[in-house]
């Protein structure tokens, strides 16, 4: 059975459609990217897969369950099961780098608190952040932020990882620490669908490589294939524009 | 003339007129501390009514809406007028003091729960879409979230309503309420100096006044410059 399985995905902003019929099927600790060019859909996938903005038809379905978007216990155990990593960290701005990862396991899912703490700081420890516990959002780098949002999305314990382009608002410079955090989630063998202009690091890490445009997946298949061998007229153009620069 | 003033400061100051300051100057107060109190208890209310996305709550929302938008238009004076006279026509037996507490109460509620609605809708709507994903409840995202980013830009300007208001509750003294101002005009009447008079009628507004709004701006420091929020943009 796949771990996450998309059947039909259409979703529309007011009436523009910016998912037209999406299929993804993805296994236990598979690792997925999806690549394309800016407003091909990629993100949106991701929001409509987390219940931020509901599909008007297909399914979604995590370990089996198809999620219902209009029924808030549905959306609510799908939510326990997946975490995202948001573009722009999204970290709570009122809270310090310890609270922002352990408010949700604590608060809503009712975990013991020491335990998340330890577990927290062991996150934290891990991303290479021990030593900013106390800090707020906007006394990091984007490059900590990111890292911070990764071990608050870890900290949930969740079954699958979306991660939205978590590279492209850091300086060049940035990019390499959060990278290697996600190559550390890759090695736990989590299933991760990942986002990213970072070809480089989706040829790296991914089992599998999606390119979406006009919100279709066009091709999919291993990294191999989609750098090396595309097979459709415009995963070539992309990738060789890609890989040109 | 400065010399018939000082000549005059102990006739005016005697124990009942000074009594009868201090009386309406308590008046002030009490208004202005209801007014304020429970402004911003209601005002918290429709604001938290008129961001609600739940269907069950349109018909609260609709009223909050149509509340705020019409009382914060009204002049002041002319809600008074319309609660001491609707009351005399409805027979209720009310008191003008219990108008003007009234009054100010409802005016108070409408600019209060604009302020609080525009500093709640300031928070970052990315910052309500991490708490959502993170199966936070609606309640669990206001009050972890929304208000505490909320504070810094809710009280500066509620403080600032507040001591513009303390001064507004001086029309109470159009429907026969004895607060500074009608007290101002009673020793005035009784031939004082209307120089001696208003001024420590100013004195005595100056002294309820500026603890409050040394209070706002001592929040304003904690809160509005802390670090610990990024408001999308100032009310």
């Amino acid at each position: 059975m796949a771990h996450l399985d998309i059947r039909g995905l259409v979703a529309r902003y007011n009436n523009a459609t910016v998912l037209d019929g999406i299929d993804l099927s993805i296994e236990r600790g598979e690792i997925v990217s999806l690549i394309g060019p800016s407003g091909s859909g990629k993100s949106t996938l991701l929001r409509v897969i987390s219940g931020l903005l509901p599909p008007r038809e297909g399914t979604v379905s995590l370990a089996g369950e198809t999620i219902n978007y209009a029924d808030r216990r549905s959306l609510r155990r799908s939510r326990d099961k997946l975490a995202i990593v948001f573009q722009q960290y999204n970290l709570f701005g009122n809270m310090n780098v310890l609270r922002n990862v352990m408010v949700a396991p604590v608060t809503i899912q009712k975990r013991d608190k020491k335990t998340v703490e330890a577990e927290a700081r062991a996150l934290l420890d891990k991303v290479g952040l021990g030593d900013k516990l106390t800090s707020y959002p906007d006394e990091l780098s984007g490059g900590q932020q990111q890292r911070v949002a990764i071990a608050r999305a870890l900290c949930l314990k969740p079954d699958i990882l979306l991660l939205d382009e978590v590279t492209s608002a850091l300086d060049p410079e940035r990019v390499g620490e959060v990278l290697d955090t996600v190559k550390m989630l890759a090695a736990d063998n989590m299933t991760l669908l990942i986002v990213s202009h970072e070809m480089g690091f989706v040829r790296e890490v991914s089992h599998r490589v999606a390119f979406m445009a006009d919100g279709k997946i066009q091709e999919m298949g291993p990294p191999a294939q989609i750098f090396g061998a595309p097979q459709q007229p415009r995963t070539q153009a992309f990738v060789s524009r890609i890989l040109g620069h | 003339m400065l010399s018939f003033l000082i000549a005059e400061i102990p006739r005016l100051f005697t124990i009942y007129n000074v009594i009868l300051l201090l009386k309406a100057a308590l008046t002030t107060l009490s208004l202005s501390a209801v007014g304020c109190v429970i402004g911003l208890f209601f005002g918290f209310l429709l604001s938290i009514a008129r961001l609600s996305h739940r269907p069950i709550f349109w018909p609260l929302k609709a009223l909050a809406l149509i509340y705020v938008e019409i009382l914060r238009r009204v002049p002041f004076l002319i809600t008074l007028m319309i609660f001491f006279f609707g009351a005399q026509v409805l027979g209720f037996n009310i008191s003008a003091l219990a108008i003007a507490f009234i009054s100010t109460s409802v005016i108070s509620t409408a600019f209060v729960a604009e302020i609080v609605r525009a500093g709640l809708r300031a928070v970052k709507p990315s910052q309500m879409e991490a708490a959502a994903v993170m199966n936070f409840s609606a309640w669990h995202s206001f009050w972890h979230v929304r208000l505490p980013q909320a504070w810094p830009l809710i009280l500066p300007p509620v403080f600032g309503y507040f001591v513009l208001f303390i001064k507004d509750t001086a029309l109470a003294s159009q429907v026969g309420v004895l607060e500074l101002t009608q007290a101002g005009k009673i020793l005035n009447t009784k031939g004082f100096s209307a120089s001696l008079v208003y001024g420590a009628v100013l004195i005595l507004y100056f002294i309820i006044s500026y603890p409050l709004a040394r209070f706002g701006a001592y929040l304003e420091r904690r809160l509005g410059a802390s670090r610990h929020s990024r408001p999308r943009r100032a009310i």
